[in-house]
């Protein structure tokens, strides 16, 4: 043990891992912002040495757009705001749909994590555990998002008239991203309840299709009889279909609503999954 | 990589850590209970800087509860445990800094390359980014990984995986080594393979390093010193050397440890290494 004695210059060569302070406001900030930098990354590496998932996610929304998307296009079931065509309609409702899905089933990889040892890895890095949380939730939104990617391209190839506002794209980005980031939070909530991949298997996909059919993804709220209308104000994949549709195909939305709903729903999502976890690393 | 362990802080910095003559670790009257269960019974315990400290005992002893506490995942229920002076309940993110810890299981992320596995430690342990690359490289060549780094881990064998996360554990540069069971369910080459490394690292560096281990042959052989526990307190604490002797001529630790704890090490030792064995193809299947 080369021990220095205190007081004595560091080694012209040794550079010593910063030790950060921990409980300023800007080192918490900067801490977070490095974790969620952190878990994208991997995130993005994980989808570039397998891309299968990337595919086989793709065929479900390309069949709701081409089979129930173009059919209720053709036979005008489904009145449209601004008699826009059904399809155009419904695509970002399938985005939206697509995210939701790969977000729901989030919360198994923390678990698989958790059986692997490689949750308490995490835990013993200098990571806050909304920090893991937090990071995790803009990973799926990551994954999402190169989803997304993927069916914009898709309906754009079935002739919706896509916006072309880079700017619109990116809030487009933003809001796929913070609606899988709250539901990934809702699946690791619940992964931190039920403790097993099973249980939240079957979970997730008890959970999906009332999610689904109780937003406006497929149809106006509007059309809804009143008790659905009711659940539709308090699901938040009706805020985000919401907002994607006004920013991809102009429909009227409630931009600055939608936002901060999901804003919040995300908060509180990351709170209860950050509280959760301990009783996942025990 | 190995030149910043033995930095001293900068200069007017008045930190316990690293002032010298601090004991790596210090457990004071360490207590935790599962329920009524008294999992770990107020254990005292006093590991030196650069020391190779192993914690032996069979499962159910009290060692992983007591690393827990110790890496700030469980908050004692009475005592306390301190890393460097620094307090495991008060300051867990600084303890944590210190830190580099290897769990039980293989735990390396089988989808990643073995770069990125170690890379992903050096960001979260926020290794400055100029820094980076080099760190990374060098974990991975401490740990002769250099060539494979770049494959993904799923082709790694269980010792090459092992071997990864001590390059991830060590690529933060920390000051103490936490390994539970790192021999356990490997194949004996590849177990002396792993040693032959720590062994490599302690050479180069002054690392702290505390294991949790029941074969006491690596005990014996790897250790500078060793604690027994048993039903969650801690029986004898010595040298291998020191402890056999109190024996007399001839003991083995496999002897020291049944005269402490009434031989329940024994009893189950061909129970548990079919278990071993099990959990490491079930680990070999989930890794692909």
């Amino acid at each position: 043990m080369t021990s220095v004695a205190p007081g004595a210059p560091p080694a012209a060569s040794a550079e010593p891992v910063p030790d950060l302070p921990d409980d300023t406001a800007s080192a918490i900030t900067r801490r977070l912002a490095s974790r969620v930098v952190t878990l994208c990354w991997v995130e993005l590496r994980k989808i570039r040495h397998d891309r299968t998932e990337l595919y086989t996610r793709a065929i479900q929304p390309a069949l709701w757009l081409l089979i129930f998307g173009e059919t209720f296009t053709r036979i005008h079931a489904i009145p449209t705001p601004g008699h826009i065509p059904y399809l155009a309609y419904l695509a970002p409702g399938i985005l939206a749909q697509s995210a939701l899905f790969i977000a729901i089933f989030y919360g198994i990889q923390i678990i698989w994590e958790r059986d692997a040892g490689v949750l308490t890895k995490l835990m013993v890095t200098p990571t806050p555990r909304a920090a893991l949380i937090t990071g995790k939730a803009f990973a799926a939104g990551v994954r999402s998002l190169v989803q997304a990617a993927v069916i914009v391209v898709l309906a754009a190839l079935l002739g919706v008239a896509l916006t072309g506002n880079p700017l619109k794209l990116l809030a487009t980005a933003a809001i796929v991203v913070l609606g899988s980031a709250f539901f990934s939070c809702l699946s690791m909530s619940i992964a931190g309840l039920a403790l097993s991949r099973d249980r939240l298997m079957g979970i997730g996909q008890a959970i999906t299709m009332p999610l689904f059919f109780s937003s406006n993804a497929l149809y106006p709220e509007r059309l809804m009889p009143g008790w659905l209308q009711a659940v539709s104000k308090v699901n938040p994949l009706s805020y985000e279909v919401d907002a994607l549709r006004g920013l991809l195909i102009g429909t009227q939305a409630h931009l600055a609503l939608d936002a901060a709903v999901l804003v919040g729903v995300t908060v509180a999502g990351v709170t209860a999954s950050a509280l959760l976890l301990p009783r996942l690393a025990r | 990589m190995s030149e910043a362990r033995g930095a001293a802080p900068p200069a007017g910095d008045v930190r316990p850590v690293g002032v010298p003559g601090v004991s790596a670790v210090r457990c004071a009257g360490l207590t935790y209970r599962f329920g009524d269960h008294v999992a770990v019974d107020h254990v005292d315990l006093e590991i030196g800087p650069g020391e190779t400290f192993g914690l032996l005992g069979p499962n159910g002893a009290g060692k992983t509860t007591t690393i827990r506490m110790l890496t700030t995942l469980l908050k004692p229920a009475l005592g306390n445990v301190t890393v460097f002076g620094t307090d495991a309940r008060s300051s867990p993110m600084r303890v944590r800094r210190m830190i580099g810890y290897v769990p039980q299981l293989l735990s390396a992320d089988a989808t990643l390359t073995g770069r990125e596995n170690v890379e992903l430690y050096a960001r979260l342990f926020d290794v400055p980014r100029r820094l980076r690359a080099d760190r990374v490289d060098g974990a991975l060549a401490a740990m002769g990984l250099t060539d494979p780094a770049r494959r993904l881990v799923k082709t790694y064998s269980g010792g090459m995986i092992r071997r990864l996360e001590l390059a991830q554990a060590l690529v933060s540069a920390p000051r103490l080594l936490v390994l539970d069971e790192p021999t356990v369910g490997l194949d004996p080459i590849a177990r002396s393979d792993v040693w032959d490394f720590i062994a490599g690292l302690r050479e180069s560096a002054p690392i702290t390093v505390l294991m949790t281990t029941h074969y006491m042959d690596e005990a014996d052989t790897y250790c500078d010193r060793v604690s027994l526990m048993h039903a969650g307190s801690i029986r004898a604490t010595g040298t291998p050397g020191m402890l056999k002797a109190m024996l007399g001529s001839g003991a083995t630790l496999d002897d020291v440890f049944r005269h402490y704890t009434g031989g329940t090490l024994d009893d189950d030792t061909e129970r548990r290494s079919i278990r071993d064995v099990r959990r490491a193809r079930r680990t070999a299947r989930r890794l692909g």
